[in-house]
């Protein structure tokens, strides 16, 4: 039962980019078209369940126990950067097929600070191992709701009358405004 | 502080290590080339070859999958450095460009008025666009707006137009149109588009057989610019200076100024750039594609096997033509008299197709010096056969041994050969046909000093096949006509020599098979023309003699007309390597059927030896027209004279083989352009814009 509601809580009332606005640059930069917004949200899934658990481990046994949580920022960066790396190459071997599928948005991932942002919040709530893994499943997972509607109603919009002055970048940024407002609604439910 | 230093170099340290390890443990090993050819890539990830990044363009140009030009942003020394690391010749790179093939825009009228978003595809979205043309371009720009190149602009007349020195070729705009209108290919591709249900096309372009793109060079030709116009041309017909001096011009019939007012002379304006381009003394050069290595056998030299050669020269492959007589040209030379097609004009036509590097094996005869499978032993990728139709019909009558009995094709071509173009022929004399082959045999009878010539038709002037002006151009020189007489038997003087026709008088009955009416014979009209020579020329068949030494003869079909049988849309023949075009594949027909026919088994022989499916389009037009591009009144066309033909006068002409129409002058050529309306499929530029107001 907890762990529903870490999912509810996570995918829809604090959805990372709807509602904590983290990750802005892939949602606008990946969400032109719905392929490669379901690139995207797959790759960011995968990524952040690995970094979420790997941050924690290394906060709860070597920052803290050592006294040095203030390199919290910097330790976490360093062991993203590398996890991406690692994965890259673990999957080009083992899954070639997922590897292929992912293509660019893999190494794009290092500069996504939701994945950051998720594994701080995960120390920051003071969170157990489970419930941490739990909560970056979906944190991960909201992401790629919202990308894949985010992508959704891009592909519409591009069949729409825009004005000139809110073309493109701005009449998105207006929509993610709104979804973020409906989303608000799920508030107080969890 | 040292437990910080410390504990951030044992991540460090840790994080390196495990990453150098996973790089030994996960190692796949990759081309070294594709980071050599990644590194002469642009980098700028555009997507622009089609490929997901410049990482991905480089394993496709190893793999094979593109050719060192994919790269649409790093320029030609990119291409010929990546060629390098390849080991492949740069040259298969050939440029891709963007062309748009409506002409319509704002000429097209609206079928409702739209208030919707202004973009393309949401335009397309309601009931396919408020223009009354299907496929027209809307005007919106959504092309415009996909280049990332500032090569597409909205012209005046609302439709979009492409700088060709901007264009990288990327095919942005290829994809943004919601009409498929705009097309991005290379040279070659392009040779090889033939007419579709779903095309920009004119009536005139619908009914060339060789599916020239009339209104474009006419517009070019009223621009001046007479080499653009040349190279349209080209682009569906090679032997544009034959053509404009003997195609029948179907063309014109469908010339939607000719509902109105008369037909635009479309081609007189072909022999007009044609000439000028002979007369000018310089050769406009021909663009080819880079060398491909493969070598196809051409059997044939007529303008069927000409065409086909020049295309798939012009793709890359290396042609070579067999013909059986000393000098190219098939019928359009042996079979058409010099006074309607000098030799020198159609060397000179000739000489600048073979210089795109054709070999040409002359007086080497299929079935006697080579056969189909002596070919193939050869080593060549794929055979076309345009041999042509040289066999004449006899007329089956008595008496048709005798001296002074001839065939039109045999006759024709012995007065071709022959030095000074003189054959020794009777004083009086009768051809029985009423095609182009009766009218070249009568013409020429009485420039080789025939006295009285004769044509005998067995139904009326009105059913001749022959071309109309030819069948004027015979009146005026003095032939007379025979109509509604059928030969029954020839002849003789007690010597073995011609005395006479005896023909049987007809009458016109019921409508047959071809819609004309079928001629029946009056019982007893029995009447005898007194004449000592006859040339019979009532239409030929191929000459297939040849198929008995074949060892796949049993596979090759043959129709009960002795013409080969193929597919109509790809005109490949019942075994795969061996296509057939021109009157061998479809019995006698214009020069400019064979000229489209070549270009399109040009097209199968180069999927063929490509390794593609041979394949057509579904939607392809094959002469028929599109229903919807057929007016039946066409507002706004104020009358205008046709430029009449200029010709030598009749006493001028008759006594020697000089040629008899003359080309029109560049003043004549300017008012004949301006009267074309540029048409497309429903767009046209009316004469008078306001007609309809006032």
């Amino acid at each position: 039962m907890e762990y529903i509601e870490i999912i509810v809580a996570t995918i829809f009332v604090n959805n990372i980019l709807l509602a904590q606005f983290l990750g802005n640059c892939p949602f606008l930069g990946t969400s032109k078209k719905m392929e490669t917004a379901l690139g995207m949200a797959m790759a960011v899934i995968f990524v952040l369940v690995l970094a979420g658990v790997i941050t924690w481990l290394i906060y709860d046994y070597l920052l803290e126990p050592y006294k040095l949580v203030y390199l919290r920022t910097i330790a976490f960066i360093l062991v993203i950067a590398s996890l991406v790396q690692f994965v890259e190459m673990f999957l080009k071997k083992s899954i070639p097929a997922l590897y292929a599928g992912l293509g660019i948005f893999l190494p794009l991932i290092t500069t996504n600070c939701a994945v950051f942002g998720v594994c701080v919040l995960n120390i920051d709530k003071e969170l157990g191992f489970m419930p941490a893994l739990v909560t970056s499943f979906g944190y991960a997972s909201g992401f790629g709701l919202a990308l894949i509607i985010f992508a959704g109603l891009r592909e519409r919009i591009l069949l729409a009358r825009v004005p000139k002055p809110l073309q493109d970048t701005s009449i998105a940024l207006i929509t993610a405004g709104v979804i973020s407002l409906s989303f608000y609604a799920f508030r107080g439910m969890v | 502080m040292t437990i910080a230093i410390l504990v951030m170099l044992g991540i460090g340290a840790t994080c390196g290590i495990i990453l150098s390890v996973a790089s030994k443990v996960f190692y796949v090993w990759e081309d070294p080339r594709i980071a050599e050819v990644e590194y002469f890539m642009a980098g700028a990830n555009c997507g622009g070859c089609g490929f997901a990044g410049c990482g991905a363009a480089a394993v496709g140009v190893v793999e094979g999958k593109a050719g060192p030009g994919v790269c649409v942003v790093a320029d030609a020394e990119a291409a010929i450095n990546i060629a390098g690391v390849m080991g492949v010749d740069p040259g298969t790179a050939e440029p891709l460009k963007s062309l748009n093939s409506c002409s319509g825009g704002d000429r097209a009228d609206d079928k409702f008025i739209y208030n919707g978003a202004m973009t393309c595809a949401a335009m397309t979205a309601l009931y396919g666009g408020q223009r009354v043309c299907s496929i027209g371009c809307m005007g919106m720009g959504d092309c415009v707006k996909s280049c990332q190149f500032d090569a597409i602009h909205m012209g005046p007349q609302g439709f979009p137009v492409i700088d060709e020195f901007k264009c990288v070729g990327c095919g942005a705009c290829e994809t943004a149109c919601p009409k498929g209108l705009i097309s991005v290919k290379t040279m070659s591709q392009r040779l090889l588009v033939f007419n579709q249900e779903d095309h920009a096309l004119a009536p005139c372009q619908q009914t060339c057989p060789a599916e020239i793109d009339i209104p474009k060079y006419i517009r070019l030709i009223k621009e001046g610019d007479y080499e653009g116009a040349v190279n349209t041309i080209r682009e569906r017909n090679p032997l544009l200076l034959s053509c404009g001096r003997v195609c029948p011009h179907p063309c014109e019939d469908f010339c939607r100024r000719g509902i109105e007012d008369e037909a635009v002379s479309i081609n007189q304006l072909k022999r007009f750039v044609a000439d000028y381009e002979m007369n000018s003394g310089r050769r406009y050069p021909i663009a080819c594609a880079p060398d491909t290595g493969k070598k196809v056998a051409i059997i044939g030299g007529g303008p069927a096997g000409v065409s086909c050669a020049y295309f798939l020269r012009r793709l890359g492959h290396h042609p070579t033509i067999y013909d059986a007589m000393p000098k190219l040209g098939g019928i359009t030379r042996y079979g058409i008299p010099e006074y309607r097609l000098p030799d020198k004009v159609l060397d000179w036509e000739i000489e600048g197709i073979l210089n795109l590097g054709i070999d040409v094996h002359y007086n080497t005869r299929l079935g006697e010096d080579f056969t189909i499978q002596s070919l193939r032993d050869e080593g060549y990728d794929a055979i076309f056969m345009g041999i042509g139709a040289w066999k004449d019909y006899t007329l089956g009558i008595k008496g048709e041994d005798l001296n002074g009995i001839t065939q039109g094709i045999n006759f024709l071509s012995t007065m071709a050969v022959a030095p000074d173009k003189k054959v020794p022929v009777g004083k009086r004399a009768a051809v029985v046909g009423g095609g182009n082959s009766a009218i070249d045999c009568v013409r020429s009878l009485l420039r080789l000093g025939c006295e009285e010539v004769y044509i005998v038709y067995r139904r009326t002037r009105k059913e001749m096949p022959a071309n109309e002006v030819e069948i004027v151009a015979s009146e005026h020189e003095g032939i007379k006509f025979q109509f509604l007489a059928a030969p029954t038997r020839v002849i003789d003087d007690g010597q073995g020599n011609v005395k006479g026709l005896e023909y049987l008088q007809m009458k016109l009955g019921e409508p047959d098979a071809s819609g004309r009416r079928r001629p029946v014979p009056i019982e007893g009209s029995e009447t005898i023309l007194d004449v000592d020579m006859v040339i019979s020329a009532i239409s030929q068949q191929p000459d297939i003699g040849f198929m008995e030494g074949e060892p796949d003869k049993e596979n090759i079909t043959i129709t009960r007309w002795k013409t080969f049988d193929n597919d109509p849309e790809t005109l490949q023949c019942s075994v795969p390597y061996l296509f057939t075009g021109g009157d061998v594949a479809t019995g006698p027909s214009l020069v400019v059927d064979a000229i489209g026919g070549g270009r399109r088994a040009a097209r199968s022989i180069h999927q063929y030896i490509t390794g593609e499916e041979i394949k057509g389009s579904p939607k392809s037009l094959l002469k028929r027209h599109i229903p919807e591009s057929l007016f039946e009144t066409v507002p706004g066309v104020v009358k205008s004279k046709r430029t009449p033909m200029p010709e030598l006068p009749v006493a001028e002409r008759i006594e020697s083989m000089i040629e008899v129409d003359l080309v029109i002058t560049e003043a004549d050529a300017k008012h004949e352009s301006s009267r074309c309306l540029d048409c497309c499929r429903l767009c046209y530029n009316p004469d008078q814009q306001d007609q309809n107001a006032a």
